[in-house]
């Protein structure tokens, strides 16, 4: 039936094989091809927002030192405790493509976890000296240390989420057939572990 | 031309005849009558089914204020809430007092983004959105702002409310008077940048430039591509459906389509599309999402 009297395409035909393309494209997109990158994309977009607000609390971070020094100079061993452990913090970045690395997501977790746990033994210090501890310009720095510590509990949450989903999607029936016809580059990201301290910012006790 | 037409007309008709007798007797269409419904069925319900479980642990959205541990007057309830409705008016801001028994063993923190985000308190895309949460048995106060307001409605502003306007009130016992003083602290400060609340205000008056031209391009993409698949439907189904009335022409809904080059012309599109109104009557969240900005304090 093939070979000899094959018919000649008409232009119906061929309209009906772009649009049969376009179709399947239509419902391709509806069945989720579009899964793993979109997830992988929200994923990312998870992960800057944590850099973003560990970068706030980085920057927070100088002006409270010259507050604490102004009163409490003899504590010399937290103060350079917490500005070595900032710089460390600082130094170890990710970017969005080194997320599936478990070693440079532990490195930067471990980074920030030290510079978590100078701070709270710094202002654990600080309640030593009643004057610095009702300076209004310190209260200040101590809400919004407090509320970025808050903001960070949160990105992280954020991003936990959006890695559980897109490592879902990646390992779940259509998402790995996708996977693999399409996108073999796509590997799991790596996730936080939940370390005691990071997650429960440091309380602040307003001394009732 | 014609010679095509009749070779068509032979290719179809088997195929026509073998799904006749497939849904008469076949897996398939056996397969199609009796689960098709159950799996719609299944379909429709699964929804209502998450979203019943999902809403559990939060109050209900009941207005601008939700007193679910009764620590506010009717009196005093309604005036509070058309403050805040007043204040909605002119600045968009959506600020929503909220008080709750207790918080079901979470921190206040952790409660207070995820109710916001729950109810999307605040106008989509701006976040500009301010929880007061009281939780009466914890003894503890929150003021929860949006990522829209953070650069001015500041953690430390936030909590010199909390310490200043709200806590005293509270030790003493007197929680009406502590939440409306909480509740002018927080408007004054949001009303504070006189230009930046009034391009806020601006911004979210209506629908924005951006939304109508979106709707628009929808509108026509959508219609554009249902009147595309649609005359190809129609013209594959003339064919089977239709009286024929010449070589390659065949009539069908008062149209006449002919095959093989000419073109069929003739077929109308129905175009949808249109904008979701906004429900009228009560309060909800504009969709606006929270990030952990704010401060808290306890009695």
């Amino acid at each position: 039936m093939a070979s000899a009297t094959k018919p000649r395409p008409t232009p119906y035909d061929m309209l009906a094989r772009v649009a049969a393309v376009f179709i399947a494209g239509f419902f391709l997109a509806g069945c989720g091809v579009n899964a793993i990158p979109t997830k992988e994309e929200a994923a990312k977009a998870a992960w800057a927002q944590v850099e973003n607000q560990y970068q706030r609390r980085s920057d927070l971070i100088p002006n409270l030192i010259e507050t604490v020094k102004g009163f409490a100079k003899q504590e010399r061993e937290v103060l350079t405790a917490v500005v070595e452990a900032r710089a460390k913090a600082t130094q170890t970045r990710i970017d969005a493509s080194q997320l599936t690395d478990p070693a440079a997501v532990q490195n930067f977790q471990a980074a920030q976890d030290q510079l978590s746990g100078t701070l709270s033994r710094l202002l654990a210090t600080v309640e030593a000296y009643p004057d610095l501890k009702s300076n209004q310009n310190f209260l200040a720095l101590q809400s919004q240390l407090e509320g970025t510590e808050n903001r960070i509990a949160v990105a992280r949450r954020d991003y936990i989420e959006a890695v559980r989903d897109y490592n879902t999607e990646l390992k779940t029936i259509p998402g790995s057939w996708y996977a693999a016809l399409f996108y073999s580059d796509a590997k799991p990201m790596e996730s936080f572990t939940a370390t005691p301290g990071s997650q429960t910012p440091p309380k602040v006790d307003f001394g009732q | 031309m014609n010679r095509q037409g009749i070779r068509w007309a032979t290719r179809t008709e088997p195929v026509f005849a073998t799904t006749v007798t497939a849904r008469r007797t076949g897996l398939v269409g056996f397969l199609c009558r009796r689960l098709f419904p159950v799996l719609l069925a299944l379909l429709l319900v699964a929804p209502l089914l998450t979203v019943a479980a999902a809403a559990q642990t939060f109050p209900a959205l009941t207005g601008r204020v939700v007193d679910e541990a009764g620590l506010l007057d009717p009196t005093g309830e309604a005036a509070l809430a058309d403050k805040l409705a007043a204040f909605e008016a002119k600045s968009s801001d959506q600020v929503v007092v909220v008080t709750v028994p207790d918080l079901q063993g979470n921190a206040i923190e952790d409660y207070g983004y995820r109710l916001g985000r729950e109810w999307g308190i605040g106008q989509k895309g701006e976040d500009n959105g301010v929880i007061l949460l009281v939780s009466r048995d914890d003894r503890k106060v929150r003021i929860e702002v949006g990522y829209g307001l953070e650069g001015t409605l500041t953690d430390a502003l936030a909590s010199t409310i909390i310490e200043t306007d709200i806590l005293p009130a509270f030790r003493s016992g007197d929680y009406p008077g502590g939440i409306e003083k909480g509740v002018d602290g927080i408007l004054a400060v949001l009303s504070g940048n006189a230009a930046e609340l009034e391009a806020r205000a601006e911004r979210n008056a209506g629908w924005s430039a951006d939304d109508v031209t979106t709707g628009l391009f929808l509108t026509l993409f959508v219609g554009i591509w249902i009147v595309v698949i649609g005359t190809f439907v129609f013209a594959g189904l003339a064919r089977f459906r239709g009286k024929k009335v010449g070589k390659n022409k065949y009539r069908w809904l008062g149209t006449t389509w002919s095959y093989g080059g000419a073109s069929g012309s003739s077929g109308s599109g129905g175009s949808s599309g249109g904008f979701g109104g906004s429900g009228g009557g009560g309060f909800s969240g504009g969709g606006g999402s929270f990030g952990g900005g704010g401060s808290s304090g306890s009695w």
